[in-house]
Formats: C-alpha cells, sequence, structure tokens
C-alpha cells in the first residue's frame, strides 16, 4: 500500500470527502435551520446566509409558539425532561439489577448461567411490540398506565441485556487470582466485591452505563405505545410537537437539535467504548 | 480456592450461602425479566383468539384462524413483501458502503479515526429523530434535497410522498442511520486482522484485488456475518424510522410487520390478527436470532482470548 498512485489518492479523496458529506450534511443542515425564520428557510433557491435568530429556541424554552393560527402552548421542555428523567432513572436501575447478575454470570459459572444469559440476550432481538401490546392491558389493570415507574420498569428490556453483557465481560477479564488473594487475606465476599471486582470493573460499567442511557433516550416505540401525554420523552414528543406546529419548521429543527445533543455530546465522550458496547462485546475497539 | 475462602473459621454457613449466591445475585434481574415473560405468553393466546377491542363479546378462542387466514389475505403478504424488501435493500446496501468505508478508514491515522468518531453521530441520533430530520429536508416546499433533486433534473420529486419512491426514502434514512454501525463493526474487524498474510502478499507482488477477494474477505467473515446477522433481525423489525416518516404509508407502501401489527391494534384494534402477526415476525427473528448468538458466541470468545 506504500506507493499509491496521484489518482488513487485523489479518488480516495473524493470518497472521503462524499462520505462525510451524506453523514454529517444533515445534522448540520438542521443546525442552520433551527437558527432561521420561516421566510429564510422557505426561500427559493436555499443559502447558506441568513441572518441567525434565537428566536426558536426562546420560543422553545418559554413553550409559547406562534403559529399562523395564533400562540399555541407546547411544553418541549416537559419532553426533554421526561427523557432525562426515563433514561437516568432506566439505567440506575439497570445498573442496581444487573451489575450483580453480570458478576454472577461472569465469574460464578453456575447451573443454568449460560441458559439463562442467553434467555437475558435473546429479549433485545424480539420485536418489541409482542410485549408491548398486552402490556398495555395489563398496565390499565395494574394501574401503571400513565406512571414513569411503569416505563422505567419496561426500559429494562433495552438497558438490561446491554448493561448484563458489556460488565460480564469486563468482569471476566479481571484474573480471578486477584479477588482470592484478597480473599485468602481474610476479608468476606461482598468486601472483596465492593473493594476489588467492582474498582475493577469500572471502566466497563461507565461503558455500559452510558450506552444505555443513550439507547433509552432514542427508544421510540416503548414510549409511544405506552406513555401518556405528560410522561412523553423527546422521540414522541417531537413527533406530536410537527402535528401540533404545523409549519414552524425552524421551532421543528431547534426541537430536533436539542434532542439529538444531549446524546451525540455522550456518544462523543464515550467514542472509546461504542464498539464493544454496539456489538455487547463481540468485538473490540 | 474457593474452599481455602470458605474454610476460613469467622465465615460460618459460608459455603451453602455459596452456592446460592449466583441465583441470589442474579434473582432481581431476572425477576424484572419475568414480568416481561408474561405478556409475551399474554401475546401468544391472542393471536389464537377472535379478539377486537371494539367488539369485546365476540371475544373468544378460534385457534389457528388468525393465521389460516394469512394464506388468503393479500395485506398480510404485502406486510411480508414489504418487511423482507426493507431489510434486503438496507443491509445490501449498508454492508458495501460500510466495507468499503471501513477499508477508507483502515490506516490508523490521526485523521481516518477523526473521521470514523464523526461518523458515529448519525448512528446516535435517534432514528425517529432522523426519520423528522429527513422529512424536513426532503419537504417539497423548501427542502434541500428536493432542490437538490429539481437541479438534477427531477422537478417535483415527491420523496415519501410518492408510492413510487417511498421506499427509497425510507431505506435512504436507515442507510445515514445505520451505515456507520456496519462500519465500526468492519473497521475494527480490520484493524485486528494479523498483519503477517499482508505482508507475506506484497512481498510476492500480489495485485491488491487479489489480495481483497482471497485474504482480506475471508479473514473479515466473521465480522461480516455478525453485522449482517445483527443488521437483518434489527431492519426486518424497523419501527421508528418508518412510522415517523410515513406512519406506514402511503396507502400500503410501506406496512412493514411491526407498523402493521401497531395499525391493527390501535386503529382497527383487531388484536388478534395483530399479536399473530407479531408471531410470525418472533419466529423469524428467533431463527435468526439463535444462528446470530451462536455465531457471535464463537466470535466473541475468540476476540476475548486475543485480547
Amino acid at each position: 500500500m506504500e506507493h499509491t498512485s496521484t489518482l488513487e489518492r485523489v479518488l480516495r479523496a473524493i470518497a472521503i470527502t462524499l462520505v462525510i458529506l451524506f453523514f454529517i450534511f444533515p445534522i448540520f443542515w438542521i443546525v442552520l435551520m433551527s437558527f432561521q425564520t420561516n421566510e429564510t428557510i422557505l426561500r427559493v433557491p436555499p443559502s447558506i446566509v441568513f441572518e441567525p435568530t434565537l428566536q426558536n429556541y426562546q420560543a422553545l424554552i418559554t413553550g409559547e409558539l406562534d403559529t399562523a393560527a395564533g400562540k399555541l402552548e407546547f411544553d418541549f421542555m416537559s419532553n426533554l425532561f421526561n427523557s432525562f428523567y426515563l433514561s437516568t432513572a432506566s439505567v440506575a436501575l439497570g445498573l442496581i439489577l444487573g451489575i450483580p447478575a453480570a458478576y454472577a454470570f461472569g465469574r460464578l459459572k453456575f447451573r443454568g448461567s449460560e441458559d439463562i444469559a442467553f434467555t437475558l440476550l435473546s429479549f433485545r432481538f424480539a420485536p418489541p411490540l409482542l410485549v408491548l401490546l398486552p402490556l398495555t392491558i395489563y398496565f390499565q389493570k395494574l394501574g401503571l398506565a400513565d406512571t414513569y415507574f411503569g416505563l422505567i420498569w419496561v426500559y429494562q428490556l433495552i438497558v438490561l441485556p446491554l448493561i448484563l453483557w458489556i460488565v460480564r465481560g469486563y468482569f471476566e477479564d479481571i484474573p480471578a487470582d486477584i479477588e482470592y488473594a484478597y480473599r485468602i487475606a481474610g476479608h468476606g465476599f461482598w468486601a472483596t466485591f465492593f473493594k476489588i471486582a467492582l474498582p475493577l470493573a469500572m471502566p466497563g460499567i461507565a461503558a455500559a452505563g452510558l450506552l444505555a442511557f443513550i439507547f433509552a433516550w432514542n427508544n421510540f416505540i416503548f414510549a409511544l405505545v405506552l406513555a401518556s401525554a405528560d410522561k412523553q420523552p423527546v422521540t414522541v414528543g417531537a413527533l406530536a410537537f410537527v402535528t401540533a406546529s404545523g409549519i414552524q419548521y425552524g421551532q421543528i429543527a431547534a426541537g430536533i437539535v436539542l434532542s439529538i445533543l444531549p446524546t451525540l455530546g455522550l456518544a462523543l465522550y464515550a467514542q472509546r467504548y461504542l464498539v464493544e458496547g454496539l456489538s455487547l462485546g463481540a468485538v473490540k475497539g | 480456592m474457593s474452599d481455602a475462602a470458605a474454610s476460613l473459621p469467622k465465615r460460618r454457613g459460608f459455603r451453602i450461602s455459596r452456592r446460592w449466591l449466583p441465583y441470589v445475585l442474579s434473582l432481581p434481574a431476572l425477576l424484572a425479566c419475568i414480568g416481561i415473560l408474561i405478556p409475551f405468553f399474554t401475546a401468544v393466546a391472542y393471536s389464537l383468539q377472535r379478539y377486537r377491542l371494539s367488539q369485546p363479546w365476540a371475544h373468544k378462542w378460534n385457534w389457528g384462524e388468525n393465521y389460516w387466514n394469512f394464506l388468503s389475505d393479500s395485506s398480510f403478504w404485502n406486510t411480508l413483501q414489504v418487511s423482507l424488501t426493507y431489510a434486503f435493500l438496507t443491509v445490501g446496501l449498508e454492508l458495501m458502503f460500510g466495507l468499503g468505508i471501513a477499508l477508507l478508514l483502515q490506516k490508523r491515522t490521526r485523521f481516518n479515526n477523526f473521521v470514523s468518531i464523526m461518523l458515529l453521530m448519525p448512528l446516535m441520533t435517534a432514528p425517529a429523530l432522523a426519520s423528522l430530520m429527513w422529512k424536513l429536508m426532503t419537504n417539497p416546499g423548501f427542502g434541500i434535497l428536493s432542490y437538490f433533486a429539481s437541479l438534477i433534473g427531477f422537478e417535483d420529486f415527491r420523496w415519501a410522498s410518492d408510492p413510487s419512491t417511498a421506499m427509497l426514502t425510507v431505506v435512504l434514512v436507515d442507510i445515514w442511520v445505520y451505515t456507520p454501525f456496519i462500519m465500526i463493526l468492519l473497521l475494527a474487524g480490520l484493524r485486528s486482522l494479523p498483519q503477517q498474510p499482508f505482508e507475506a502478499a506484497a512481498l510476492d507482488g500480489v495485485p491488491r484485488l487479489f489480495v481483497f477477494w482471497r485474504i482480506t474477505l475471508p479473514m473479515l467473515t466473521p465480522f461480516l456475518l455478525t453485522a449482517t446477522l445483527f443488521r437483518v433481525i434489527e431492519s426486518i423489525q424497523q419501527f421508528d424510522i418508518i412510522y415517523a416518516m410515513t406512519q406506514g404509508g402511503p396507502g400500503d407502501r410501506l406496512t412493514v410487520f411491526q407498523v402493521e401489527a401497531y395499525l391493527n391494534f390501535f386503529q382497527s384494534t383487531n388484536v388478534g390478527r395483530s399479536a399473530a402477526l407479531l408471531m410470525i415476525l418472533w419466529a423469524i427473528t428467533y431463527v435468526l436470532s439463535s444462528i446470530f448468538i451462536k455465531n457471535w458466541l464463537k466470535l466473541r470468545e475468540k476476540q476475548r482470548g486475543e485480547a
């Protein structure tokens, strides 16, 4: 590969430019739109020269949207709050439930452990609606409809398999001898777990937590089926917002930007772990 | 070794608790999921019943009738066809582009690493929101892509609202979101390959196309297989992108399994048919995912062994 011809280098440069354009342009364009008034958005031909305005963000934050039909109250900020709350709480619950289980599967191999781990993993691949549709009926009966708790519980379907399989790999990678040495020194099981195993697996736990947060945040179908209007996260809220605001394209763009910013930020921060996490530990980055 | 720890005098009864410990540790996670298994069995039951929310009095077992009806139900065959087309197109194109981009970025240079990180952004965008972004860009009035289309001669290109281009539009969004997934998986695979065969081939002056077909591709196969199965399983269940873009329309042009089941449940309130549809989808994904898990485990063992 050392001696590449000029022609090849030019072709490579063109290919990479096209790739970057295709994948980055949509985000770039929506960000531009979010700083424009409807008049500049509707210009033909479109242009990237315009006077930037913050009024779209302002409208979203105050919750008062100007539409053709007059003022419209739309509390997009509460959707953002719901997303934060649901994702954080789901990940916290997922970590509390998942880390001990991951330790059991990774370190203390026991009878049936592989089968159980697989069953949990297979949830990740089953059609979500299969579970969600009967759940709507159960949630009505149990009084879980219209609660955060019901949603957080169902979100475990996304969060738990991810945490279990990533963290399990990290526990497996810790040499067992370190733990045995600590045990032989007279420390109990829990002391060993908290003082040795947990700190050593911390990078994996952090990675799993961040990824699980992103997946919970990006989830759409769970909340679409189960969440009532005031519990909706941004993914569902944005869709309702498009219907409600009609032609306020700048505000829609601003809403989208606010909704994708947290996950993009986290992803760039945690990119080191993404490959491993996305492939559930099958491929090391 | 565990005996040494267990025989320490101050921990009486530890032997018993040690036996139960793994179960105790994993029990909370299991309990959380058992709650999920109950609705699964409920769905199985629904699929064998005549059950319409609008006609609660006619709720009764009809056993295989929902499934039997599918044979003569053209909208079921449409669903199957649309789902398979969608999965085939998205995964096929994403594999091609993903592999191409991974090969472009294979060398570990600062620039290549930076680009591969930037390309993660679409993957981290919620698919439903990605669909809304593309909806704004394909708006016939002001969408930038509609404008580009008119520049190259497609005046009044209607993207998702035209039955003949609706599939193309959602496939495009899917490619935008998920190609980076295949790319980073294959990039990690490419970079983990042993270097000797490539060095030997370079020494012997083997043509690069030959190296690609005979060395790179065969050695990359486990990664390709993992990525493909993973994506097929997800793609055949796609809901977010399609629902956010057109809700299955125009007409029944994009009623893939989950969208059709959703509409059946909430619009025509035909719970029985909806559940039967999902059971068929589940059967397909079950077969695919058991193949996937086997293959994935092998790869995982191998990668962890080398790490």
